[in-house]
């Protein structure tokens, strides 16, 4: 028995709109059969993960909270994984954007410093982010050295850097030893959208990031060569865009979005530089651009997905007692789910029985 | 036992995990798959060979469950690339974040428990030479066979009719494929065997190395090795020294911090990821044009009809 797979001629546009949600119908089923290998009951899990913090406002607003990070980063994951380049660093361009951003918070920190502060600290977090990126970038066009293995361990690095500022010369004084800054102040912490809610204006920078992408990818002369870049290299080569140059771009885009992102969860979500200010959003990024099909509009729907896993997540760590790890291994089940929902949309996939044919022996 | 006795004892530990999982994912690439998924397999392995251990309470027994926990994560990813044709990367990075998560979960029940060490080889008379007695002919088992390995992986691919076979998918699928030659074949087992060498990596970090299981273990160590196929220009002579020297790293930066040089601990820890980036940079210097990559890596094949 094996599986033969036919190129489609033309993929439906109902089947591409129908793939995400299919996998994530499979990847829930599945998940649900891990649950009930740990021997609890998945009807009690799909409870807290989905259905509770669905019917309540306030784990709502926490969804869209958490979605905000993983939109951003995805949108500029987008822009890489459209031209058929792997920043899979976003995690490590995460954590240095938020480390640049908040040398403003601390260093202004206990002085009445106006309303400068805020814009700064988001455009040093957007450069840290690109400056982090533009590494991988520069030695995958320079020598070109592959940027997944680089850009991945830059993680590691942006990592031990955070870690030895909050446990060395960042520490809070009066933090009481633990490795932690001091509480940012009012002028260098992201205000609300409303009183009283949980809404900051950087959920209103995500959505501005989903509208400039559709328009750059589908109404520029970048957004098209990005796709001939990612879809038929030799053609962009022949048609004179440069490998290189879009190479530098696009890694810029996705970690500068990536350190955007780190500024803002650190100055709205978290008010302090922590040795972890991450769950991972970085590489469940990567999963929300597929799930998204490297839409924008796709990558906010999936963002909120993805951010209801890790609220969940943290629900049933409280109520069910079920660790934190049940989140990722579904989210891994997730994205094998995605790329094999992609293969049916531009597959024919068949199952055949008996031996494969030979070409040779069909030739003669 | 001397200070400089006891450094290189702890080189050759830290490397052979290195040098197994990087054998492994070799023959993979060579077949013209890149799976990324080495940590998340090392991890499976590293949980799965602990916990088999202490079920069983047999080292051998937990090796076994590594291994097989490293070939079955594989065969998910061999049918997600080679039955669905699924784009290599995204699937690698895929079975990386299901194998770290699944680890936890497996693991979970067993932080805190120990092994005893494994037995190591001795020889009277040999193993109690000064210096090198240890270090030669003091090892455990898989160290042996970790070199065993390598030198198998070798003569597998350079001096065997099925290890051309197997070198000629990776190079060019379609001649391959149109030579006869069962591309998609060769490729789930040159897959299964890189989970396998993952799988026994991982058991050896937590049954040897550490002789306990935490989470996140394999610290990307995983990721390194796929690095050091890169450095090793696809040679399993040449991963066997990349993985000594990482090897080496590791244990010197591991040293550094004991002894308090002054050196930020974090800065230490930080230097065998830097160091991998170091090497993939002098590398490409040296050989601009020919890399040493298999031809059709990482290109999904789909035989036409």
């Amino acid at each position: 028995m094996r599986i033969e797979l036919q190129q489609r001629q033309a993929p439906s546009a109902v089947a591409r709109l129908l793939a995400p949600v299919l996998a994530l119908a499979a990847a829930f089923l599945l998940g649900g059969i891990v649950v009930a290998a740990m021997g609890r009951s998945p009807l009690a899990a799909l409870d807290v993960y989905v259905l509770q913090p669905l019917s309540d406002p306030w784990a709502l607003q926490e969804m869209v909270v958490k979605a905000t990070p993983l939109v951003l980063i995805a949108i500029g994951l987008s822009f890489c994984f459209r031209a058929n380049l792997w920043n899979i660093g976003a995690e490590g361009q995460f954590i240095v954007g938020a480390i640049c951003g908040s040398t403003v918070a601390l260093a202004t920190h206990g002085t009445d410093a106006g309303a400068w502060v805020l814009p700064v600290m988001l455009a040093l977090g957007t450069l840290g982010g690109i400056a982090w990126a533009s590494v991988p970038a520069f030695l995958r066009a320079r020598f070109g050295v592959s940027e997944i293995l680089t850009s991945l361990m830059l993680v590691y690095v942006a990592e031990l850097i955070l870690d030895y500022l909050v446990r060395g010369p960042w520490r809070d004084p009066k933090g009481f030893n633990f490795p932690q800054s001091v509480t940012f102040d009012d002028a260098a912490t992201l205000p609300f959208l409303a009183d009283g809610g949980r809404l900051h204006i950087g959920v209103l920078m995500a959505v501005v990031a989903v509208v400039v992408a559709f328009v750059v990818m589908g109404h520029t002369i970048f957004g098209y060569r990005l796709r001939v870049t990612g879809e038929a290299p030799r053609a962009a080569r022949f048609s004179g865009f440069s490998e290189r140059r879009t190479t530098f771009i696009v890694f810029a885009i996705s970690g500068g979005l990536a350190g955007l992102a780190g500024i803002v969860e650190v100055a709205g979500q978290i008010g302090q530089l922590k040795p972890s200010i991450s769950p991972g959003y970085g590489f469940t990024a990567i999963i929300v651009a597929f799930l998204g099909r490297l839409n924008p509009f796709g990558i906010l729907l999936a963002g909120l997905v993805m951010a209801l896993t890790f609220i969940g997540g943290e629900a049933a760590q409280i109520t069910l007692r079920l660790p934190f790890d049940l989140t990722r291994t579904f989210q891994g089940i997730l994205l094998f789910c995605v790329l094999a929902a992609d293969a049916l949309v531009t597959y024919r996939v068949r199952l055949v029985r008996g031996a494969p044919a030979q070409a040779a022996g069909r030739a003669a | 036992m001397t200070i400089v006795e006891a450094i290189l004892l702890t080189v050759v530990t830290a490397s052979t995990p290195l040098l197994i999982a990087a054998l492994g994912e070799l023959v993979t690439e060579r077949s013209g798959v890149l799976n990324l998924g080495v940590e998340g397999m090392m991890a499976m392995g590293a949980a799965c060979g602990f916990a088999g251990a202490i079920l069983f309470d047999s080292t051998l027994a937990g090796v076994l469950c590594g291994i097989l926990a490293g070939v079955a994560t594989s065969a998910l990813f061999a049918f997600i690339v080679l039955g669905l044709a699924a784009n290599q990367v995204a699937s690698g990075l895929a079975l990386t974040i299901l194998g770290l998560g699944l680890s936890g979960l497996i693991g979970a029940p067993f932080i805190g428990a120990r092994r005893d060490p494994v037995a190591h080889l001795n020889i009277p008379g040999l193993t109690d030479l000064p210096l090198v007695g240890r270090l030669f002919f003091g090892q455990d088992a898989f160290v042996y066979a970790s070199l065993l390995l390598c030198l198998g992986v070798g003569w597998f691919l350079f001096r065997t009719r099925k290890g051309l076979l197997l070198r000629a998918v990776g190079e060019n699928q379609a001649s391959a494929h149109s030579l006869g030659l069962p591309v998609l074949r060769v490729r789930l087992l040159a897959i299964l065997f890189g989970g396998a060498c993952a799988g026994l990596a991982g058991a050896y970090l937590s049954l040897v190395y550490t002789r306990f299981w935490s989470p996140g273990m394999t610290s990307g160590r995983g990721w390194i090795a796929v690095a050091l196929v890169v450095f090793a220009a696809w040679r399993p002579g040449w991963a066997f020294f990349g993985a000594y020297l990482f090897g080496a790293a590791t244990v010197l930066q591991l040293h550094a911090q004991a002894a308090a040089i002054g050196i930020p601990a974090q800065a230490l820890s930080a230097l065998p990821y830097v160091a991998t980036i170091v090497a993939l940079v002098v590398l490409s210097l040296g050989r601009r044009r020919d890399t040493g990559a298999p031809g059709s890596l990482g290109m999904p094949f789909v035989p036409d009809r």
